[in-house]
């Protein structure tokens, strides 16, 4: 069955809120509702229709024709189904996402795959700040699921991980896995300073860095170990730099024992 | 008793009787299917029945890298108990003083089954606060710090409860030597089929049993009805030329994979036939009303049997 498809009219002149336009919260709604849905982050109105011409389709597959930095919580709490947006969106997509599939085939912004939960987003180009991360207030950040980012991403991704595996085939800048708490964050090519900084536990994957960890994470050694096989295999359908990277030679170091300690980093030896 | 025969065997008109059991598979791997298998042999060892060590467990099959979780040679290994507690205890047990001991070694459970038994959940302790919990997707590992690396275990392994254990055949022969040829032709067919195991010594059990004993404290005693050396002084099962006789004794997840296990052993001892091997096939049974799984041999046959042959003393 063809996709419920809605084509950007003109790019918006104020930031929008998109989390209305999830599968399930469209479920059972006709063109016309879907269509007066009101999407405005400022006190001017403005509905699905002022923005999109509607082709109706399946609710459960989203395609949104023309993206724009000002679509913001674009999937926030989808749980089944799938939104495709042909372009970029703002901050937070894939927020809370707890099932389904994201795909942007643009940028996307700060704080995207914030608190997921469960499911798959992908990302074709780069990302902003704080990748999985939680709002201020919160204590944990993404808990389940997988995010592919093809491009490069911003400071602190994956900050206080809990679960689920995130990764970057390009670079990352300052702070990669800061304060993990658990999870799997692989960044393929170079991260930026104070990668892994007070992460408790978790597995960071780094294809280089600008210099060594710092004196908090200790050398334990090259190690051909059976669980980077394992997670090789388990994201070799994702991402096949993050595959290759696992398979080749990595320098583990244990830390951050400015807290816990329990954590490790993995760097391409 | 009626019997059929086929290319000069003769196959007895009986069942074997078996019963339900509780079951779990698991995978083994190394760095070489030499050490994968060697784990997985010392894990099933002294695992040849209940009655006296807790469980039954055998190698399925081998497998190849691409069969593996990890890319490596491994074993897939089946262990059969009579209750879930049992089994959690022989999984622990074994896995901890048998895989996570042999070189190179990762454990991970191959059954999609009805409810969990803690595999690696049970052993992570070992790593005595270093162990490392690492959930890829659906599938949840236990990294276990060890003196050559790190020892990986899936936290839990399916267990279920539709398993049949008992499954079986008895193979006679007029010598030990085509008697044993027979049973080895059988257990190389049998090996082949999936979710089936034999876990007696070589797939080959010299001493079946009947319930019960003049002694009390034994639960179990020789099935003299089918031993040679007694055939004069007991109301015995064997024909006169009849001088040695070894049973098959099958496990397998399912009772569709006994009932392919002794299909596939049967097959194998008539192709063999009489001259070099076996001259009579039959199965152990307790009247039918003890187990719940009858597998009748008639209907195992290969379609060339013809009844019927000669008649047997009944069992």
């Amino acid at each position: 069955m063809k996709p419920l498809v809605l084509r950007l009219r003109a790019a918006p002149e104020q930031r929008l809120d998109l989390s209305p336009l999830a599968p399930h919260r469209l479920a059972g709604k006709s063109a016309r509702e879907i269509a007066a849905i009101e999407l405005q982050t400022t006190r001017r109105r403005v509905q699905v229709g002022d923005v999109f011409a509607l082709s109706t389709g399946n609710v459960e597959n989203i395609v949104i024709d023309g993206g724009s930095e000002r679509f913001d919580g674009v999937g926030e709490g989808m749980n089944a189904g799938s939104i495709t947006v042909k372009g970029d969106v703002g901050n937070q997509a894939g927020r809370r996402m707890a099932g389904g599939r994201l795909t942007i085939q643009g940028r996307s912004g700060h704080w995207t795959a914030s608190g997921m939960t469960a499911g798959v987003i992908e990302i074709a180009g780069d990302a902003g700040d704080r990748l999985g991360g939680p709002l201020a207030g919160e204590t944990q950040g993404m808990s389940g699921g997988m995010v592919v980012i093809r491009g490069d991403v911003g400071a602190r991704a994956g900050d206080r991980l809990r679960r689920g595996t995130l990764i970057v085939e390009g670079g990352a800048e300052m702070g990669a896995g800061s304060r993990m708490l658990a999870g799997t964050l692989i960044v393929c090519g170079g991260a930026g300073p104070r990668a892994g900084y007070l992460m408790r536990r978790g597995t960071l994957v780094l294809g280089a860095t600008d210099d060594d960890p710092g004196s908090t994470f200790l050398d334990c050694g090259v190690h051909d170990l059976v669980a980077l096989r394992l997670m090789a295999a388990f994201v070799s359908g994702a991402s096949r730099d993050a595959a290759a990277l696992l398979r080749g030679s990595l320098r583990r170091y244990a830390g951050d024992t400015a807290v816990l300690g329990k954590g490790e980093i993995f760097v391409a030896a | 008793m009626r019997s059929l025969k086929a290319n000069g065997v003769v196959i007895d008109d009986t069942f074997a009787e078996a019963f339900g059991m509780r079951a779990t598979a698991l995978i083994i791997t190394a760095d070489s299917l030499r050490w994968a298998r060697q784990a997985a042999v010392t894990m099933t060892g002294y695992a040849t029945s209940v009655i006296g060590c807790g469980c039954e467990a055998g190698i399925d099959r081998e497998l190849r890298p691409g069969q593996t979780p990890d890319g490596r040679p491994g074993v897939r290994v089946l262990v059969f108990s009579m209750s879930v507690a049992e089994l959690q205890k022989q999984l622990r047990s074994r896995v901890g003083q048998c895989v996570l001991t042999s070189p190179g070694s990762a454990c991970y459970g191959d059954l999609d089954g009805e409810e969990p038994l803690k595999l690696g959940d049970s052993l992570r302790y070992f790593g005595d606060g270093w162990q490392i919990s690492k959930r890829l997707g659906a599938r949840h590992y236990w990294r276990i710090p060890v003196m050559d690396g790190e020892f990986v275990c899936e936290a839990t392994a399916g267990l279920t409860r539709q398993a049949v254990g008992g499954g079986n055949l008895l193979i006679l022969g007029v010598s030990p030597r085509q008697t044993l040829a027979a049973a080895e032709s059988a257990v190389k067919a049998i090996a082949a089929i999936p979710d089936a195991i034999m876990p007696f010594p070589g797939g080959i059990v010299r001493s079946g049993s009947k319930v019960g004993a003049k002694y009390k404290n034994m639960s179990a005693s020789t099935n003299d009805a089918f031993c040679p050396t007694l055939k004069g002084a007991v109301k015995t099962a064997l024909d006169k030329d009849i001088a040695s006789v070894l049973e098959i004794v099958i496990d397998g997840l399912t009772s569709e994979a006994v009932a392919n296990a002794m299909r596939a052993g049967l097959r194998a001892i008539v192709e063999l036939g009489p001259k070099h091997g076996a001259a009579r096939v039959s199965a152990g049974n307790y009247g039918g009303k003890l187990g719940p799984h009858h597998y009748h041999l008639k209907d195992l046959s290969p379609k060339s049997a013809s009844g019927p042959g000669s008649k047997g003393p009944g069992p």
